[in-house]
């Protein structure tokens, strides 16, 4: 089966599962979960430094073959998600950034209107821009315009392992869009990112569901695999379950009529 | 002197960023220094010496998804 | 990015070996695809899928009716002008043939107007042949104007444009656009595009996404078809609509099925289709296009086009003339662009829809100034 590597930013993924650096017991077990799953590509966020104690710094827990994908997380309006950006590539983080803008903490649900301006801006200065949004058709499509290098819609809140609460409206991006649609948050289990991939989305990323994990380097291996399943399986074109209608009524019996009734090449 | 230091004001001693960075005991590799709204690179921080009302964030890469 | 791409890229596409190995079990899944992809499409156009018209058409209706319910929209053409400066083999306008030529002036339009509004026609379409120096910019834009104060909706089919003009025009009041590729085909499109402007393949493939561009609300592409390999133009069609539709939301994307007729001139199709060809194309087409507007003028017998009100179309032009104007004065009709086979006035379309069990729409949408 041939499959085409996934290009963002000038990058090539042959592992569609991006995962994220939140939320383990350990941090030593990201390089672990990042060797057993492949991932080619993770999340890691900006926090001031808590001067009291010493911490451990997350990037020695990533090889240098792994692309760093800085979120804007703490962010509540455009111009804090670029001024988090401009932060996290001076800090040598690279070009790529996550979007994500929340003003509303009760659901955590993206702030899309904000999300845009960031991007727009963002876009304009060189970054390779993944804004992390409810999937909304016409605001993917602005993205895109806007220069997004992906759009990445929430499969359910961040967090709540539900899996593809908005499948129908994810569709419409898969179907539309022209750059890559990253199914970011609410999936839960291995079979949530394989659907995922079997609608056509282009990659996954999976934070809580493999951190929270009890053994979060096996969870790893086991999204990977769904997810290439789940790409294989889309690659295949899965067989339709609809079965053809039956005739009630003849539509097209008039095209046996007479002969001289109807235009026909043959002498 | 005084400056604000990740949002809270705080008395230092006179010196560069690379002296403060020391005496708290923070690990230079893992820091990204903003000094008023503007990133300065580590090769830089023994240059920038700081003066009163500075603003200063000291800011790091955490686990996030 | 051009759909001319997208044509490239079946340059190595081997057509025939693809039809040879198509069989009935492929007809099948690529009929039980809720989406159809191109190849989908391309398998429901095979000879091999003629054995499976009337579940296609089946399909093709329960599509139709969710999308459109049971309704044919009606437009009537005006032809304002009929000078032309290119060399179309196939074309009664052609520049080589004698013919009378003329040009409305605007009163003639307004009088034209009167009689077409006064048969209850509401949505317009205004044709000229490619002469930019008889029908200049502010001349189609004047006569958009003024056309737009009669009807809902003033679309255009005249030569292709560039995009500042298209929005021109569609700020003069015009809200679709019309413009035939005629032949996808490249080699035979130069062969029966013999001289004048239209010579140029790429400027004109690209100008429906011109179109969309500029903002119009509906862009309408269709092939002549019997011009070039039918299966493969209406397969191009269906790519062009589709290459457009993913990349202009705003934009109601249409195709039309214009069938080779004889017009002035003693052109002879190379691939003419027959009654169960076209039946084939059209519902193929809207397996693929489940939410495109298909368009059948009246090229077509009355009869055979009540029939295809139930298998997909949406559209009809009816009472048409295809000489310049022709409405105002019947008496004294012009040479045709191409000559009509569905001879009915509007009332009597009209009836026949309604006769189908479905609603004729005069109107189906006005613009809040």
């Amino acid at each position: 089966m041939n499959d085409e590597v996934l290009i963002i930013g000038g990058r090539t993924f042959s592992n569609r599962l991006f995962t994220g650096t939140g939320k383990f017991a350990d941090n030593r077990l990201i390089a672990g979960m990042l060797a057993s799953s492949g991932s080619q590509m993770i999340t890691v966020a900006l926090r001031r430094v808590d001067l009291s104690a010493g911490g451990d710094n997350i990037l020695d827990h990533i090889p240098k073959t792994v692309t760093l994908l800085p979120n804007t997380s703490g962010a509540r309006t455009a111009g804090e998600a670029v001024r988090i950006a401009r932060i996290a590539r001076e800090a040598g983080c690279g070009d790529f950034i996550k979007i994500e803008v929340i003003t509303d903490t009760k659901y955590l649900m993206p702030d899309n209107y904000e999300t845009l301006q960031a991007t727009e801006i963002l876009a304009k200065e060189g970054f390779v821009v993944l804004p992390y949004v409810l999937p909304d058709l016409p605001l993917a499509k602005r993205l895109e315009n806007a220069g997004a290098a992906a759009v990445m819609p929430l499969g359910a809140p961040i967090g709540s392992n539900r899996g593809l609460e908005t499948a129908s409206l994810i569709a419409l991006l898969v179907e539309n869009c022209h750059v890559p649609v990253v199914v970011d948050a609410g999936i839960g289990r291995p079979s949530h990112a394989a659907a995922a991939m079997e609608m056509g989305a282009d990659a996954v990323l999976v934070n809580t569901a493999i951190a929270t994990a009890q053994d979060p380097v096996a969870m790893g291996r086991a999204f990977s695999l769904a997810v290439a399943a789940g790409r294989m399986a889309f690659l295949a074109h899965m067989a339709e379950t609809s079965a053809l209608a039956r005739a009630s009524s003849p539509l097209t019996g008039f095209l046996n009529a007479v002969e001289n009734e109807c235009h026909s090449t043959r002498p | 002197m005084r400056v604000t230091i990740n949002g809270k004001s705080e008395q230092v001693p006179a010196g560069t960023i690379e002296q403060l960075v020391r005496q708290r005991g923070l690990k230079p590799e893992a820091l990204v220094v903003e000094h008023n709204q503007r990133i300065v690179r580590q090769a830089q921080w023994a240059q920038v010496r700081l003066q009163e009302g500075d603003i200063l964030e000291l800011l790091r890469f955490v686990g996030g998804g | 990015m051009s759909f001319y791409q997208t044509i490239a890229a079946y340059e190595v596409f081997d057509f025939d070996a693809f039809f040879a190995r198509t069989e009935g079990a492929d007809v099948v899944r690529a009929l039980n695809r809720e989406k159809l992809e191109a190849i989908d499409f391309l398998t429901l156009l095979s000879p091999a899928a003629m054995a499976f018209l009337e579940p296609m058409a089946q399909k093709s209706r329960q599509l139709t009716v969710q999308h459109f319910g049971r309704t044919i929209q009606l437009f009537i053409p005006l032809y304002i002008a009929n000078q032309c400066a290119n060399q179309c083999a196939y074309c009664g306008f052609n520049r080589a043939n004698a013919i009378q030529r003329r040009r409305l002036t605007l009163d003639e339009i307004e009088a034209e107007a009167r009689a077409i509004a006064a048969t209850g026609m509401r949505h317009l379409l205004v044709l000229t042949g490619e002469a930019r120096e008889t029908t200049p910019m502010e001349y189609l834009q004047a006569t958009v104007r003024l056309l737009k104060k009669h009807f809902a909706s003033v679309a255009i089919e005249m030569f292709p444009m560039q995009e500042a003009e298209y929005r021109r025009l569609k700020e003069a009041g015009a809200d679709g656009l019309t413009l035939y590729q005629e032949v996808y085909d490249r080699e035979i499109y130069r062969k029966v595009h013999l001289a004048g402007p239209k010579t140029d393949y790429r400027f004109r493939l690209d100008a429906p996404e011109r179109g969309a561009r500029a903002g119009f609300r509906a862009v309408n592409l269709g092939a002549l078809i019997g011009l070039g390999e039918k299966r493969r133009e209406v397969f191009f069609t269906g790519l062009h609509a589709r290459y457009l539709d993913d990349r202009y939301l705003a934009t109601e994307i249409g195709v039309s099925l214009p069938r080779f007729n004889p017009a002035e001139g003693d052109f002879q199709p190379r691939f003419p289709a027959d009654d169960r060809e076209f039946v084939q194309f059209l519902v193929a087409l809207r397996l693929f296009l489940p939410r495109a507007a298909i368009t059948v003028s009246t090229r077509e017998r009355a009869a055979f086009r009540d029939r295809l009100i139930h298998l997909g179309a949406t559209r009809f032009s009816a009472g048409s003339c295809t000489g310049v104007g022709g409405y105002a004065q019947p008496e004294r009709r012009e040479t045709p662009q191409f000559e009509i086979s569905d001879t009915r006035g509007v009332d009597q379309v009209v009836r026949a829809i309604a006769a189908q069990g479905y609603q004729p729409v005069y109107k189906d949408w006005d613009r809040i100034a």
